[in-house]
């Protein structure tokens, strides 16, 4: 029978990410990483959330894109989540919306590598019901 | 919701909305009296009791982004056809507990879904809040806390996918360990 992963193999794992993730702290600014959150209310998570951001965070790491993928609440766009807010270096953030593992493909390759617009953008000033 | 990890995870997101910095998760499965039951507690801001009595309305919820809250409506009406119950209660400035009790054996019951998963992403994403996820079986009880993985990790963020993964694997192996039930 195999061990169970525990804390001490954690640990021993941790050392091996340090290295790596100093080079990431000294190039530092936050600013420099593409940010992705994704609206994970009751709306974002019934319609596949979830998936999405496990898949954000898999293929970016695959496709070394360094990168910070977190989670924000209902944004106001129940109709068309799952939704997600990509944020490029010095740029202004941009909601995509009806996103499921083709479109996030189709983002990461476009938008994210190129910078080139995709459909399914939801324009910023567009709002539900007045704050 | 398909899964009761995604009600979990969405009722978490409630409690982190609510400022709670330490959220507690407690499945208890009991195979001989019949009950999964699925515990969330958070020592956020509570409810007063006029909003505590209206939660389970659909058209209840405290946001402005839009005017329905389906989150405990949904979760309610999934452990009520299970033939169990979801019950909370709540103090102002203490913090809100919901209690969902299913029948182990209810065919109605849905399946638990990809708890790790649920548990790590939520803890990942939001890393200065406290979570604490234990699951108790029939034979042994599982804990998994960020705090001591905050400790193993010694000041580095838990959201890298390096260390998602290897959280994930290890509650699922963990689980495993102690059979819990899907």
């Amino acid at each position: 029978m195999t061990k169970v992963k525990s804390l001490a193999d954690l640990r021993k794992m941790k050392e091996g990410l340090e290295s790596k993730l100093n080079l990431r702290e000294k190039s530092n600014n936050p600013e420099s990483l593409v940010q992705i959150r994704v609206a994970m209310a009751t709306c974002g998570i019934a319609s596949g959330a979830k998936t999405v951001m496990e898949y954000m965070i898999d293929e970016l790491e695959k496709r070394n894109i360094e990168a910070v993928v977190t989670q924000t609440g209902c944004m106001g766009y129940c109709y068309a989540e799952p939704t997600i807010e990509v944020t490029l270096p010095n740029q202004d953030a941009v909601v995509f919306g009806y996103v499921n593992e083709k479109k996030a493909n189709e983002i990461i390759e476009k938008y994210i590598k190129n910078n080139e617009l995709v459909d399914g953008i939801i324009p910023v000033n567009y709002e539900t019901i007045k704050k | 919701m398909k899964e009761l990890s995604l009600h979990i995870m969405d009722i978490i997101q409630n409690s982190i909305v609510a400022e709670a910095s330490c959220i507690e998760i407690e499945l208890i499965e009991n195979k001989a009296e019949n009950i999964y039951s699925i515990s969330i507690k958070d020592n956020g801001k509570g409810m007063s009791a006029e909003m505590l009595a209206n939660v389970t309305d659909p058209y209840c919820t405290s946001r402005t982004t839009r005017k329905v809250g389906l989150g405990i409506p949904l979760f309610k009406q999934n452990a009520e056809r299970a033939g169990g119950s979801l019950a909370i209660t709540s103090e102002l400035g203490k913090g809100t507990l919901l209690k969902a009790v299913f029948q182990h054996d209810n065919l109605d019951r849905p399946m638990m879904g990809d708890i790790a998963g649920v548990i790590v992403l939520t803890a990942a994403a939001n890393e200065n809040i406290r979570f604490v996820y234990s699951h108790k079986t029939d034979k042994d009880e599982y804990v998994f806390d960020t705090e001591e993985i905050k400790e193993a990790m010694d000041g580095m963020s838990i959201n890298q996918p390096q260390v998602i993964r290897y959280l994930k694997e290890m509650i699922k192996e963990n689980l495993t360990e102690i059979h819990y039930s899907n």
